[in-house]
This record gives C-alpha cells, structure tokens and sequence, in this order.
C-alpha cells in the first residue's frame, strides 16, 4: 500500500507541472460549458427584422407592437420599397423582413384574409426556422384575440406543454452534454496519454522491471484521474446549477454514482487506447478521432439520434456517451431513480467490463 | 545451483512468429563478477536481456537468474536484480530528490533507509547543488550516474544495464565504469550489454552476439588470443564479417 502511495505522489508530480495537462483539466471544462452555455445556443433572443409595411393601418400597427414587445425580435429598421429588401440582407443587418400586404385591415374585414410574408435570412437555416416559427406564433396569438368575438364554427386548439423544460433552454441540453464530453475526455485521453508517455520516455520498463505487478502500475497512474475528473464533475454541476439554473430534480447520490460509472467506464477505453498505441501523439490521435468525434455527433448531445439515419442510429448504441446522456438527462431534468435507468446503467456496466478484459488480453500479448 | 553463479543460462530461445531472435543461446554469468554481452543492434542483446529481468517470457529453454527461474519465479528475480534501461530511466519532471524517494519506494524501502541512501547518494555523487533541482537541467552525464545508483539502491544481487554509456561523453564513460567496477568489488554481480567495444576490454567476461546466436565467449584476453587479434574491435570485426 505504501508503494501505490508513493506511485500515486509521483503521479499527481507529473500532472502539476505540466501547465498543458493542468490546462486541459480544469481550463477546459469551464470554458467550454461558458461556451455551450452562453454562445452556442439554439434560442433566439432580440433577433433584429426589418419591417415593409404597404398597409400603415391599425390593425399592422398593433401586430408589429406585439412582435416588438416581445423579446425575441427586434424592429431596427422599416423599408419603403421591395428593393431596399436585398440589400439589407445582404448589409447583414436583419435577419428577416416582415412584409404586410396593401389594405391589411381592409381585406381582413372584408374577406377574413390577409397576407403577411415572412422573409427569413436562410443562410443560417436553423436560426431562420426558428423566426419564422415565433412569428407565426405571434400572428396566430393575435389571430386567436381578434376571433374571441367572432364564434367561428369548428376550431382545433393544440395545448403544448413543454414537459421538463418549460422554456425550452438549451443549456439544460448542453451541461449535461458538456460534462459526458470533459469526462471522456480528460478520463480516456489524458489516461492514454500519460500511459504511453511512460512507454515512450521508456519509464514503463523500468516499472515493469520492479516488484510492481502491471496492475498496480495501471491503478496507480488511473487513480490520480478518477479523483480529477470528480472535481470535474463537481465544477460542472456546480456551474450548470449556479451560473444557468439547472434543475437537479433526482438525486444527488444517484448523480454522483453514474458519474464514476462513467469516469470508470472513459477510463478503461484510455487504457484500452494506451495498450494498442506506441506514442503519445498516436494514443492522442485515437482519442480524438475514435473518442471524442463520436461523442459529440453520435450521442444526441447536439444532434437527435431519432433523427439520423438507421445505419448511424445502430452505431450510437456502441458510444458510451449516448447512455449516460441518458443517464444525467434522467436524473436531472425527470428526476428519475434508478428504476428507470437501469437498462443504459447495466450497459455501461457491460461496456466498461469488456474494456477491461480486452486491455489485459493485449497487454499480455504485448508483454510474451 | 552454486553460490558463485548469479545468472545461468541454458538454450534459451525467443522467437517472434517465424523470425527467432535469440537462439539457443546457453552461458553462466559468476558472482561479482562484470560480464559484457556484446552485439550489433538487432543482434538479439536486448531481447534475451528481457528475458532474465523477468519482463518478457522465454519461447524454450532454462534460466536462472539470482537463483530463481525466469519461467516460474519472474517476481522473485525483480525483487533481486536491478535495471537501467537504455533509454531514461529517470523522470525528467521530478527532482533528484524525488526520483530517489519514488524508485527506493515502489523497491518497498522503508522511509528511514530512502533517507539513509538519499544521504549517502548525495555524499558520494557530490549531488547536495543539484539534489531539488528538476532531473531536465541536469546535463547527461549526471543523468546516467544517478540512474545507476537508482537502479542500485535497493542492494540487489544483480544489477542489468542495458547500453548505459550512448551517447555519453569518454570523461564521463571513464566515470561511470569506474563505478560499475566499485560496485563489482562489493559483491554485485554487473551484466551489460554495450557496442562500445573499448568498453568490452573493461569487462571481466565477454559474449558476442551474432544474428540471435552467441558467437564467441570468454575472457576479452582469451578472445584476442583465440581470433589473433589486437583489440576487442577487431574480434569483433572479424565475427560480424562471418
């Protein structure tokens, strides 16, 4: 026991001074749930939009009021004519153009039916999606407020609820994102990366050479990491309830135990990448491509696995990150216990055995 | 076995596929004594090396190194023997202070003894300027003298240095076979493996090692003598040209 100490000592050495891994450790998980959470986001918020109004009546007056009052839109500029539209996208100052046809009020109460055109800036197609989405939403509002009046004889009225996240943030999507991909990341690469340093500067023999087992020279350099990626789990929930209001509607034991599951399971695939790469620039390569690009595109941390295609929906079974983005979706936004996790639990439970047993199967090839 | 051979070897064969890198190689290492195991690089030293300290397991044949069977016994010999590979065997990012601590510690030395021999270390090297500093400012030479006496530090019975002197300069050599010697003379027995055939006339016994097979074995003296050469060069020379 005396020895792992000393191992592990000499472990936390390695990782304290050398600025690049201390960086990667704790510079990254906050930068890049500052990122997630505050740039890339998938809401709209005071979107700038032109307005062409050929009708000036009451009626456009009042529509353009609400989409005015509301947080999303903001009106900078009004066009007089149709070619002034062009060039003010092209200027790049609005994102959309209103366009509200001659006689708006008239044709409304004369024929029940008038036209607004929406046009949407579609270079970014998400964004342009989503505008012309909450204009239409508005109008339909208004739409609904002018009928009240008028008993119009057969009407379906959808009630959407957003259940688990009634506004529809994106960060609640992004933390528990974020931390599958720090924890991956920091477990699996920075594990094969200080592994196959010690291959490469030739420490490993000497290791091998003493009365250390092969086991315990592994525990000993993984432990040091499963306590780092701990206090990278802390930060980032921490962040994601304090700095976004992340709810933590199930329970903390819960949350903390499938965290080391997966800390465990990252860890495991690091070794696996240390047992079959000689350098470090080779196990870094591996992590980044057979790790981290799955992790990000395959797990339904940015893009719907229900959305992909079949091919790439049966392959995201095989990434890890997609469960315990089931896992952290569970207990944070449902609140659910272990009862409803299990399946994705006992996978990664799987995933994590294998791991194992395939690295001390290549590491005695290796070793005879 | 007799208490006068450290390491005793008997057709021991490595073979990787259908490419055999040591073959058959049979030899017996005295105690105390410092045996030179010569060959070209390829020639199979540093795979039949492997084989006695334990790390890599034998296709055929017997060895016994310290007494202890390097088929059946590979974690008894690691606790007898010491290494100092040919590339660093320190941690270029601890401090020569830490580093003693750190290798005395996975040897299982109590904290009293590391203490003991960090201090005589520091005695003997002269190292009291250098011993916080990080081993990476350290120039080569201290590099390697330090790394012996890490690999001694735990008193093993043998000690292994795989091509301990590359790329070091001859004052510096000159020193460190002069604390190979010392060691000898207390009791442990020295294998080395070297190309530096100059070096070989410093051993007491010599093996050269041609493509897996050792080609000639005695003493540097009678090795001259036997291939009627001037140095230990030109025995070798003469073998590797078949």
């Amino acid at each position: 026991m005396k020895r792992f100490i000393g191992f592990i000592k000499k472990e936390f050495y390695h990782i304290f001074r050398d600025k690049r891994s201390l960086f990667i450790l704790f510079g990254m998980p906050i930068a890049q749930i500052m990122l997630f959470g505050f740039a890339i986001t998938n809401e709209i918020n005071n979107v700038n939009i032109a307005i062409l109004d050929h009708s000036k009546d009451a009626t456009t007056q009042e529509i353009i009021h609400k989409i005015e009052s509301s947080k999303y839109f903001t009106i900078t500029a009004s066009i007089l004519n149709e070619t002034e539209i062009e060039t003010a996208f092209k200027k790049g100052h609005v994102k959309a153009v209103l366009i509200f046809e001659k006689d708006f009020s008239k044709n409304l109460g004369k024929e029940n039916n008038a036209t607004v055109q929406v046009i949407a800036d579609a270079t970014d197609p998400n964004t342009a999606n989503t505008i012309s989405n909450y204009v239409t939403a508005i109008l339909q509002k208004y739409q609904q407020k002018i009928n009240v009046a008028v008993k119009t004889p057969y009407q379906i009225l959808p009630k959407t609820r957003m259940a688990f996240n009634p506004e529809l943030k994106s960060v609640f999507m992004f933390v528990p994102g974020v931390m599958t991909i720090i924890l991956m990341l920091v477990s699996a690469m920075m594990t094969s990366i200080s592994i196959t340093r010690e291959k490469e500067l030739g420490t490993m023999e000497i290791l091998l050479v003493s009365p250390l087992k092969p086991f315990q020279v592994i525990i000993g350099k993984v432990v040091p990491y499963i306590f780092l990626s701990i206090i990278n789990a802390i930060i980032i929930v921490l962040l994601g309830i304090l700095v976004f209001n992340m709810p933590v509607q199930g329970s903390y034991f819960l949350l903390a135990a499938e965290s080391v599951l997966f800390i465990i399971t990252s860890l495991s695939l690091g070794i696996l990448i240390s047992t079959v790469s000689a350098s470090q620039q080779t196990a870094m390569m591996i992590s980044l491509m057979a790790l981290m690009l799955p992790t990000i595109l395959l797990s339904g941390f940015i893009f719907p696995i229900s959305s992909m295609p079949l091919p790439l929906q049966i392959i995201s079974n095989i990434v890890p990150a997609k469960w315990f983005i089931i896992i952290l979706k569970g207990i944070m936004l449902k609140g659910v216990g272990l009862q409803f996790i299990w399946k994705s639990t006992l996978i990664l439970v799987g995933m994590t055995l294998f791991f194992i047993g395939l690295s001390v199967k290549k590491y005695k090839i290796r070793l005879e | 076995m007799k208490e006068e051979t450290a390491i005793h070897v008997k057709n021991l064969t490595k073979k990787f596929g259908a490419f055999t890198a040591v073959n058959t190689i049979s030899f017996k290492v005295k105690k105390g004594e410092i045996f030179g195991f010569l060959g070209a690089n390829g020639a199979g030293k540093t795979t039949a090396m492997k084989m006695l300290i334990g790390i890599s397991t034998p296709t055929s044949g017997e060895a016994t190194v310290a007494g202890f069977n390097v088929n059946t016994q590979p974690e008894s010999i690691k606790k007898n023997i010491g290494y100092m590979s040919q590339k660093f065997a320190l941690y270029d990012d601890l401090t020569v202070k830490e580093n003693i601590t750190f290798f005395g510690g996975i040897y299982g030395l109590t904290r009293k003894q590391i203490k003991d021999k960090r201090s005589q270390l520091v005695e003997e090297l002269g190292l009291q300027k250098i011993v916080n500093e990080l081993v990476s400012s350290l120039p080569l030479g201290w590099k390697q003298k330090i790394a012996f006496s890490v690999a001694l530090l735990h008193n093993p019975k043998i000690v292994f240095l795989d091509e301990p002197t590359g790329g070091v300069d001859p004052i510096t050599r000159r020193q460190f076979w002069e604390m190979i010697y010392k060691t000898a003379n207390q009791g442990t027995t020295v294998f080395v493996t070297t190309h530096y055939m100059d070096e070989a006339e410093y051993c007491d016994s010599v093996s050269i090692m041609v493509n897996g097979k050792i080609e000639a074995l005695d003493t540097p003296k009678k090795l001259k003598e036997q291939f009627k050469a001037s140095t230990m060069n030109d025995v070798f020379l003469k073998l590797a040209r078949g």
